[in-house]
């Protein structure tokens, strides 16, 4: 594979709900792209699509969930929508890894922890019931648990927080695979194990190559650890670009909005914060989904959704702002 | 006198002590931070202060007076003066009733005002947190989540408290509403000159809104002092950690990690003053 091919590329993939409130696009026209060795940061607030669209990519959708457009380019593939189950199922947890963001319920409580992390090799056949033990006490030493041999044994319960996202990633990564899908992996642990966790993260994600969707809502996660980054509201991804060149000058008022209100700047002064609240996905303005809310707005805004216009070397705005 | 002066307060669970001795004041119309991770006793602190969860011993003086020795009277008559927001807007109200009766409930508890002197106060209070008077018949359910704390704020608020004890108040909300509520609970103060006792994780938050702050691990204050100074200058190994873990929304930010190494760390270490208003247990 030559070095500027990606290994996913996500064009136009659409996730609509029908609910009896109305159709809801979760996930609208996104398009993304991820090589291997580098880390897209895909941020936004709660309900904006993030893990809908990781979701969609690896087909986990329930209905009335329904996932169309396309193609998903992965790893050779022209199309993953395209794949018949079972071999999307063959690409799940051995080809793309994925974390979650409960470290608490994503573990079987009946099941220790060493044979939770033997199922997902002996699943994908890539160990024997023999190779397995090894494999894993492996495993638990590259996430850093210490003393693997005693803990095999342990079951979740017995572990904290930060010790069963460590047992996820040995897990997400047990069969080497070349994408990390990680949803909001350190959200529920306190800051000084997130540091930790995250640290882990990159350290496989340059010992294996990976190349990791890193999913939060922590523009300061982002900041530290993503090469680029998509920020995405209300189904859309309204700006993207080399993470740098977005945290340093923003294009689109709401990723200016949102690194303005995070506290830091004057203590003791009011905030800057975004009026209003996020839309409800199935009733979004006809035009940018942003506008309401929006200090820049003019006439254009509220025709029809804007396109993504070229705001730079390698970058992208959803705003009517920039149309030139 | 301080407005909020606890003393050695401890609280047992079992085998556990969840909050080990600690000491700080309140002073009248301050944002007073307490910081810590999960676990370290912040919550138990702010609801022992209450006497939701009774203490096992120390003192709470609230004006002089010792909120611990009242009486179940005196105890209801003092909680006109010392309220709570709590983290959870989604189960903190009751979702059978409308906003106007969930606002409207202290001054019946507390029989205060005619039927027509509360409703009005009730519109007051909405309007003062922001919300539409339109909306008080609806019910929790039918509101944001941030629009729901702001519902929660105005009962707290409801009785002119001289204190609030803000429990991770915006922690459950996204970034661009945790600004709104922090706003607003910043414009109450100067309207009302509220005190709060500030219970959060977030420490660029505390940073930003609390003049003084303490730091508490595993159930003790282990660093406490003005604001500033404590992040300019911090002393103890815990604080030093916790404040290099702080994921900065800047790129070119790239800290030293430090990493605490719990077995150095001596819990049984006393306060002591490292710079006037500021201490630390090293």
């Amino acid at each position: 594979m030559s070095i500027d091919k990606p290994l996913l590329r996500v064009q136009d993939l659409t996730t609509v709900f029908t609910t009896p409130g109305g159709r809801a696009t979760a996930v609208d026209h996104v398009s993304l792209e991820l090589r291997r060795g580098e880390t897209l940061g895909l941020v936004g607030e709660s309900g904006s699509g993030k893990s809908m669209t990781a979701l969609s990519i690896l087909r986990l959708v329930q209905p009335p969930g329904d996932t169309h457009g396309g193609p998903i380019e992965f790893n050779g593939r022209a199309d993953l929508l395209e794949l018949p189950e079972r071999d999307m199922r063959a690409i799940r947890g051995a080809e793309i890894g994925f974390i979650f963001q409960e470290p608490m319920t994503a573990l079987n409580p009946v099941f220790t922890i060493g044979d939770q992390i033997a199922e997902a090799l002996l699943v994908h056949g890539k160990a024997t019931r023999a190779e397995a033990r090894a494999k894993t006490i492996e495993l638990l030493t590259a996430v850093r648990i210490h003393d693997p041999v005693r803990r095999l044994r342990d079951y979740p319960h017995q572990l904290s927080g930060g010790m069963r996202q460590r047992v996820l990633i040995a897990i997400a990564l047990a069969c080497q695979p070349l994408l990390l899908i990680a949803d909001e992996p350190t959200t529920a642990l306190d800051v000084t194990i997130q540091a930790e966790i995250l640290d882990l993260l990159e350290e496989m994600k340059e010992r294996l190559h990976l190349a990791l969707l890193l999913i939060t809502h922590d523009l300061g996660v982002v900041a530290g650890h993503a090469d680029r980054v998509a920020v995405m509201y209300a189904g859309r991804i309204v700006e993207e670009g080399p993470m740098r060149d977005v945290f340093l000058a923003p294009k689109h008022p709401y990723t200016q909005g949102l690194l303005a209100s995070i506290p830091g700047a004057a203590p003791g002064q009011r905030l800057h914060a975004i009026e209003g609240t996020v839309p409800n996905l199935a009733k979004l303005p006809p035009g940018c989904a942003f506008e309401p809310r929006c200090p820049q707005r003019f006439e254009l805004c509220s025709t029809a959704p804007p396109p993504a216009y070229n705001v730079g070397q390698g970058r992208a705005a959803r705003c009517y702002l920039h149309k030139s | 006198m301080a407005l909020l002066d606890v003393r050695h307060l401890v609280k047992q669970f079992g085998a556990m002590r969840a909050v080990n001795d600690i000491s700080f004041t309140v002073e009248e119309g301050e944002t007073f931070g307490l910081v810590g991770e999960s676990g370290s006793g912040k919550t138990t602190t702010g609801r022992c202060i209450l006497r939701l969860i009774e203490p096992t011993s120390g003192e709470v003086l609230f004006r002089g007076q010792n909120v611990l020795g009242f009486s179940g009277s005196e105890l209801r008559q003092a909680r006109r003066n010392m309220q709570i927001v709590f983290q959870d807007p989604y189960s903190s109200l009751n979702p059978r009733m409308r906003v106007r009766q969930i606002i409207e409930e202290p001054f019946i508890i507390h029989r205060i005002g005619t039927r027509q002197e509360r409703r009005e106060r009730v519109v007051e209070l909405v309007r003062l947190v922001g919300l539409d008077p339109a909306s008080l018949e609806r019910y929790p359910h039918e509101f944001s989540g941030g629009q729901r704390q702001r519902i929660g704020v105005a009962r707290a608020i409801a009785l002119n408290p001289s204190l609030v004890i803000a429990d991770e108040p915006v922690s459950a909300l996204d970034v661009s509403i945790q600004a709104q509520v922090v706003n607003l609970l910043m414009e109450l103060q100067e309207k009302l000159k509220l005190a709060y006792l500030f219970i959060a994780h977030d420490l660029r938050l505390v940073e930003h809104i609390c003049q003084r702050t303490a730091v508490m691990y595993l159930g003790k204050i282990v660093e406490m002092g003005d604001t500033r100074r404590l992040f300019s200058n911090p002393q103890h190994d815990y604080t030093k950690a916790l404040l290099s873990a702080i994921p900065e929304p800047d790129p070119d930010y790239k800290p030293a990690r430090i990493t605490l190494d719990p077995a150095r760390i001596d819990l049984n270490a006393p306060l002591r003053e490292i710079e006037p208003g500021h201490l630390a247990a090293v």
